[in-house]
């Protein structure tokens, strides 16, 4: 573990893989640390946001240093299901990118779970690790200018959900009508850190 | 309820607050005012909490209509004001009675302005803050002529001095503090010194996400992509091009460009008050 200093702003704090991003991520959740504003996990990083007036980083650099984790990410396991409609744009791209059929890509996708690995892109965002090596695709060479709420896509190793309609250059296998973000629910995002999600095919 | 009539905007205004904290792992930002602390100013002044919501003035132009008696301070940029038609002070507890306007001119100096008004804005709050996010969307819409704003409840406190003695921010070059890292190894030997020695102009393309800089270019000696990480106000990110982004309250929450420093934040709330073609230049923090 490595924790570099962001000025007196954030502590980033450096781990081997995402499964050890995970497991500090749910320890230092359960934990009280003062003028932590926010937790931020990334693919290798951690990082604590710090309100300056209040945090006392050498402090929480030694809490962070004295944390067990907690092995295997969030405690409660949630499972998340994802209907979807198989219908997307990019879908017989996706076939002829990976030598797939589309019946075998929507099978592979369905197949497996998949785990949210961390947000970042926009609110309710999720990147979906974990899926079938044989999913793996390039983006798209160009973005589109609007990509619509619900599409459900490829990229790189991920999967991913539009929380919102706006510009994105992921490949469009699907839609689903669940609405995973809303301002106005607790949890506004159903997609955090750790849960995991099963795509079903809906017709 | 509806207690201020929004009659014009300038460039922009926005509702802000301190924004919104606990949420980062979901996607979201903390926003809120470009310059916290004159927007804590703005609040004390008119005896509110710190953290309530204000408006954000971006470069003037905001007029507003009181419909009734209220009590506003303005902070940050030093705009020329009138109220009622007569002029009146920054950084000071101003009354502003029923049927009379607000207007804030062009700042000489500065960018962004704050207006506190007693007992806050107070538009609906979401996920806990009541700021407008220019990257995500999130929180209100920026104001536009017409709208109406709904002012809270007064608090228990009075404001406790009429004014308070702060200098204009500065026209001339600014000087920032900053920390090294936390990937100044992803760059040469001379990236650093170049940043810590050179001057920078804030370019027109600067915003509430970021001010995107013109100055010598720093180097990178890492060619292989960063895993994307968690950013802050302040970090000195640096895009392929070699010329940095100073990122500011509406920043994205992660990013994939190596940060080569970061800016101490009392030095954030500066830097957010310079203008398009005014220079910075980066001293290393002791």
């Amino acid at each position: 573990m490595r924790i570099l200093p962001l000025a007196d702003a954030g502590l980033l704090v450096e781990l081997d893989d995402l499964e050890s991003v995970h497991a500090l991520y749910a320890a230092l959740s359960r934990s009280r640390l003062p003028g932590v504003t926010n937790l931020v996990p990334a693919a290798r990083t951690l990082l604590l946001q710090l309100d300056p007036r209040h945090a006392d980083p050498a402090e929480l650099e030694r809490v962070v240093r004295g944390t067990s984790p907690v092995p295997g990410g969030v405690p409660e396991k949630e499972l998340v299901r994802v209907p979807v409609v198989y219908d997307g744009a990019d879908l017989g791209e996706v076939a002829e990118l990976t030598g797939l059929t589309e019946r075998e890509v929507i099978s592979e996708h369905t197949g497996t779970d998949w785990t949210v690995a961390f947000g970042g892109f926009a609110p309710g965002f999720g990147y979906l690790a974990g899926g079938p090596p044989e999913l793996e695709v390039p983006r798209r060479s160009e973005s589109r200018t609007r990509v619509p709420r619900g599409a459900v896509g490829l990229a790189g190793r991920f999967s991913g959900i539009y929380p919102r309609s706006s510009p994105g250059g992921w490949r469009l296998i699907g839609r689903t009508e669940l609405e995973i973000w809303r301002t106005d629910r607790q949890p506004p995002a159903l997609l955090r850190p750790g849960v995991r999600v099963r795509f079903e095919e809906a017709r | 309820m509806n207690d201020l009539r929004v009659l014009a905007t300038g460039p922009l205004a926005t509702v802000q607050d301190l924004g919104r904290t606990g949420v980062g792992d979901i996607g979201v930002g903390v926003s809120g005012a470009a310059d916290r602390g004159s927007l804590r100013l703005a609040n004390r002044l008119v005896g509110n909490r710190e953290e309530a919501a204000g408006v954000e003035i971006t470069l003037g132009g905001l007029a507003l209509r009181a419909r009734r008696d209220l009590t506003v301070a303005v902070t940050g940029a030093g705009c020329p004001i009138t109220v009622g038609g007569r002029g009146a002070a920054v950084n000071a507890v101003l009354r502003v009675p029923a049927g009379s306007e607000l207007t804030t001119g062009t700042p000489a100096r500065g960018s962004r302005a704050y207006l506190a008004v007693r007992g806050g804005v107070d538009v609906e709050p979401v996920l806990g803050s009541r700021s407008t996010d220019t990257l995500s969307g999130l929180g209100p819409d920026p104001l536009r002529t017409g709208d109406l704003l709904p002012v809270g409840t007064p608090p228990e406190d009075f404001p406790a001095v009429d004014v308070a003695p702060i200098s204009e921010p500065p026209a001339g070059d600014l000087v920032l503090t900053v920390v090294p890292g936390p990937r100044a190894d992803w760059f040469t030997d001379d990236a650093l010194s170049t940043l810590l020695g050179g001057t920078y102009r804030v370019t027109p393309r600067s915003d509430r996400v970021g001010m995107r800089l013109d100055g010598p270019l720093l180097e990178r000696s890492r060619a292989e992509e960063l895993p994307s990480e968690g950013m802050v106000s302040g970090a000195l990110q640096v895009p392929p091009s070699g010329e940095p982004t100073l990122f500011l309250a509406d920043h994205p929450v992660t990013g994939g460009y190596p940060v080569i420093a970061v800016v101490r934040s009392a030095d954030v709330d500066r830097a957010a008050q310079a203008r398009p073609g005014q220079h910075l230049r980066f001293r290393r923090a002791r």
